[in-house]
């Protein structure tokens, strides 16, 4: 009994791990979709430019946090580059142009990625050394902890960004109306490039996190980028909140797929949620019912 | 008996009622109008009753069979053919083509005989061609048959519509706002075009702001007000009931109405 | 009288079928014919995306797939079941198309963005499939494919293939341009522009969604066979996520909705990175970028950008 107990803990502490990882990119779409209704491809691969980042400049002999820190500023520049060069000037295109613009983005930066890094499997210390801590009959990693306390610290923070600072609520405004945001005299192009900037930093962090224990490589970004944008959907497109609960939903269904059933299909358990809930629940789990207008 | 009865309609969206027992009934070739003030739920009746929207609430019954919440592509063969308010064109296709499509329930069409181009096709396509451009000189707009329908002016487009829906032969056509952002000119051309689509038997069920037009060819109308019916009679008797005036027309609408009368 | 020819059904027919037939005379090697039979075969995969993407409006980025299904169609039917490659192929097709009905029609009542994201699960889903069931695929090594045998006579050498795919996009093309002058096809581009009004004037939009679904999944299907018959090898990466994207991208660069545009397209994505095999290490960051530059600078695509520019010098 102790022992079905201990394993259950065991596939829990890491479905959330990864389902916290999951979460934040989530975020990162749903912030980026909610400001400007794009759906960013591109999200998984901000996870990779900074845990590579990091990774290449703690291999130049930079100390871990400053290395950290300029990791995730490199990835908030490619955030507003991405969306100074490829988005502004498609402003108006259709959901499919604009998603494939996006995907030629990613594509883009995992081109670039593999030539300014290379193709091999990285890795980082973790950030308070490697004995696992026990709970439970079950263990977990420090670095666990700092993943999850990371995402918690994160998704308090924008909370309070978008609900206490004039420009968080610049951005909630232009998310629900982006012409009465115009006319009551918000800069939207700032709005916006301030959601690709976040939406960046947000999944830079999320990949100097958890680096140390997933590894990390040029090509990452795509299944971050699929499985976050499966928890965004599971939650209701644009919902922060849903987000998060769906990358936490996911990351559990995968490790307890994973461990009781098999681990060769873990990778198609968020396809599989996504299917289902837009099946069931088009609108994702916190999703409302839209009616088109005719 | 009347081809169409609808009867306690309603729907709300998220807590708000926008169309709250509504009931009315159209006969064979009449000119049945419903007007109202913005947001009155008069598009909205109209989905309800085409088969956009499932009702919650009521019943529509077209020659005595109940209909409510068929999808519009299955009302369609019964017989109920409509426009939209903001206009739904297929953009991309030349105003002849548009009509073409509207003619899809008369085509005789198989997917493999389509696929490998059988002589069926050609003759059918010949058919429907002929069938289209008579529907577009009808509505009196052959000159513009090969022209993409992206590049037509609103007014034209709003007679394109009509000439679509009309290719479906319906017995009842809903028409929602036809004449809106029409000069003069067009809409003494839909005026003279709905007249005579009723006079041909066609029932026509019609949305429309222009008080004249409205007065001049309805052979009853329905007021609405905040998704209830206001008032249901002759145009003279809607126009002159104190109710409606008061409750909808306004000042700004007693001047209309007397302009009307004029 | 070039703008009515420009304009006429089959012109782009006659114009593939004299491109197919020069190219032989004028490829300096075996090496130039194969790159071409690649080019046919892609542009039959990306057909069928351009019935299902330019003629009715509804993207999917799992093609590859379909692709797959195919290609290991062909690969398995001899392989485990006996049968012969082409039976396999031809059957193969049909289940894709089988396939595609059962799984479309749920998945194409989603719109936009919804569509997208589900297509591209089930395409990984089918990817991590091929790529797992080592015992019936090879897992991620692959599988190698028997030679095709039509009536006795072996499919073999470049020059054969070159044929056999050239004859394949032909019948692909030709049907294409078939469906899009019949009453189906109207509905297809119809229900693109406007669901609601097609659906008011009696199209049954969702079973034209499915007819357009499986139509291009069958295409895929097919062209996947050709691939690994050609080839003599399949594996999972044929039916990945990035190959989704590249037929998408063939579509799209080559122009949505034009048969011409989806063989211009094949061409541009299969010839490319052969052509800059010097700077392999770029070749993925040029493919991002030029899906991005088309997005934004050539949403219409080469073919039907440059037919409109025609049209307008010549009247």
């Amino acid at each position: 009994m102790a022992e079905v107990m201990a394993e259950f803990l065991q596939l829990a502490f890491s479905g959330l791990t990864v389902g916290a990882v999951y979460a934040l990119v989530a975020l990162g779409f749903t912030l980026i979709y909610n400001a400007s209704d794009v759906i960013n491809f591109a999200q998984g691969d901000f996870v990779m430019i900074g845990g590579m980042g990091t990774v290449f400049l703690t291999a130049a002999g930079i100390a871990l946090p400053l290395a950290a820190l300029i990791a995730i500023i490199g990835t908030v520049i490619v955030g507003l580059l991405l969306h100074r060069f490829a988005i502004q000037p498609a402003r108006g295109a259709s959901p499919v142009a604009l998603i494939m613009i996006t995907i030629g983005a990613s594509i883009f930066i995992k081109g670039v990625a593999q030539v300014v890094f290379d193709k091999q499997f990285h890795s980082l210390p973790a950030f308070s050394g490697d004995t696992p801590i026990a709970i439970g009959g079950a263990t977990i990693l420090p670095q666990s902890l700092w993943v999850v306390g990371g995402a918690l610290v994160l998704v308090v923070a924008l909370y309070m960004f978008l609900e206490h600072t004039l420009l968080g609520k610049a951005v909630l405004a232009t998310a629900a109306n982006r012409l009465a945001a115009r006319l009551v005299g918000i800069n939207v192009t700032i709005v916006l490039a301030l959601a690709f900037g976040v939406s960046a930093a947000i999944g830079a962090v999320a990949g100097v996190l958890v680096t140390p224990i997933t590894l990390t490589r040029y090509d990452l970004g795509t299944l971050f980028a699929l499985k976050g944008f499966a928890a965004a959907m599971v939650g209701g497109m644009g919902n922060p909140m849903g987000a998060v609960v769906g990358g936490l939903l996911i990351g559990l269904m995968e490790a307890f797929g994973a461990g009781y059933i098999s681990s060769t299909y873990k990778d198609a358990v968020a396809f599989i949620a996504i299917l289902v809930v837009l099946f069931f629940m088009p609108r994702g789990l916190f999703g409302g019912r839209s009616v088109e207008r005719v | 008996m009347s081809l169409l009865s609808v009867s306690n309609i309603g729907i709300s969206f998220g807590g708000v009622v926008a169309v709250d027992e509504v009931s009315f009934q159209v006969a064979p070739g009449e000119v049945f109008s419903i007007i109202g003030p913005n947001g009155a739920g008069k598009t909205t009746l109209f989905n309800l009753v085409t088969g956009i929207y499932k009702p919650l609430h009521g019943k529509v019954l077209l020659d005595g069979a109940e209909v409510a919440g068929l999808a519009p592509h299955l009302l369609v063969r019964r017989g109920m053919a409509r426009t939209f308010q903001n206009l739904q064109i297929f953009f991309r296709m030349s105003a002849l083509e548009n009509v073409m499509v509207g003619c899809h329930l008369a085509e005789r069409s198989f997917l493999l005989a389509d696929l490998l181009g059988l002589p069926s096709v050609g003759r059918q396509n010949r058919l429907t061609r002929e069938r289209a451009m008579a529907l577009l000189t009808r509505v009196g707009l052959e000159r513009h048959a090969d022209t993409e329908a992206g590049g037509l002016s609103y007014g034209v487009l709003k007679r394109l519509e009509i000439a679509r829906a009309l290719a479906a032969e319906p017995r009842i056509l809903f028409l929602d706002e036809p004449a809106a952002g029409c000069n003069a000119v067009e809409t003494e051309a839909i005026d003279h075009l709905i007249v005579e689509i009723a006079r041909s038997g066609t029932a026509v069920v019609l949305i429309e702001h222009d008080m004249k037009l409205v007065m001049r060819i309805s052979d009853r109308v329905l007021v609405l007000a905040q998704g209830r019916p206001l008032a249901e009679g002759a145009p003279l008797a809607v126009r002159d009931n104190p109710a409606v005036i008061a409750a909808y027309l306004g000042n700004h609408g007693q001047k209309e109405a007397q302009r009307a009368h004029g | 009288m070039l703008a009515t020819i420009l304009r006429a059904r089959f012109t782009p027919l006659l114009a593939l079928a004299v491109l197919m037939a020069v190219i032989p005379l004028v490829a300096p090697s075996a090496f130039y014919l194969r790159v071409a039979a690649l080019v046919w075969i892609f542009a039959l995969a990306a057909l069928g995306l351009t019935i299902l993407m330019g003629y009715a409006g509804q993207v999917s980025l799992g093609h590859a797939g379909f692709l797959g299904l195919g290609a290991y169609g062909v690969a398995i039917g001899p392989a485990h079941l006996g049968l012969s490659p082409v039976l396999s192929l031809f059957l193969s097709a049909a289940a894709a198309g089988l396939i595609a009905y059962v799984v479309g029609r749920p998945i194409l009542r989603l719109r936009g963005y919804y569509l997208a994201i589900a297509t591209l699960g089930f395409g990984m889903i089918l990817a991590l499939v091929f790529n797992s069931e080592t015992a019936i695929t090879g897992g991620p090594d692959g599988m190698q494919v028997a030679r095709l045998t039509v009536f006795g006579w072996r499919i073999s050498g470049t020059q054969n293939w070159y044929w056999v795919a050239a004859g394949a996009l032909l019948i692909g093309a030709w049907i294409a341009l078939n469906l899009v002058a019949s009453p189906t096809g109207r509905a297809l581009r119809a229900l693109h522009d406007s669901e609601v009004a097609a659906s008011a004037v009696g199209v049954d939009v969702s079973r034209k969604k499915l007819a357009a679904f499986v139509i291009g999944a069958v295409y895929a299907a097919f062209a996947g066979g050709l691939l690994a018959a050609m080839n003599g090898l399949i594996t999972p990466e044929a039916a990945g996520f990035m190959h989704s994207i590249e037929l998408v991208a063939m579509v799209i660069i080559g122009g949505m909705g034009s048969v011409i545009g989806a063989v211009v397209g094949a061409a541009f994505l299969v010839v490319l990175p052969q052509a800059l095999t010097a700077f392999q290490d770029y070749e993925q960051a040029l493919l991002g970028l030029l899906i991005m530059v088309f997005m934004i600078l050539l949403p219409g695509g080469i073919v039907p950008t440059a037919r409109k520019w025609l049209l307008e010098r010549l009247s």
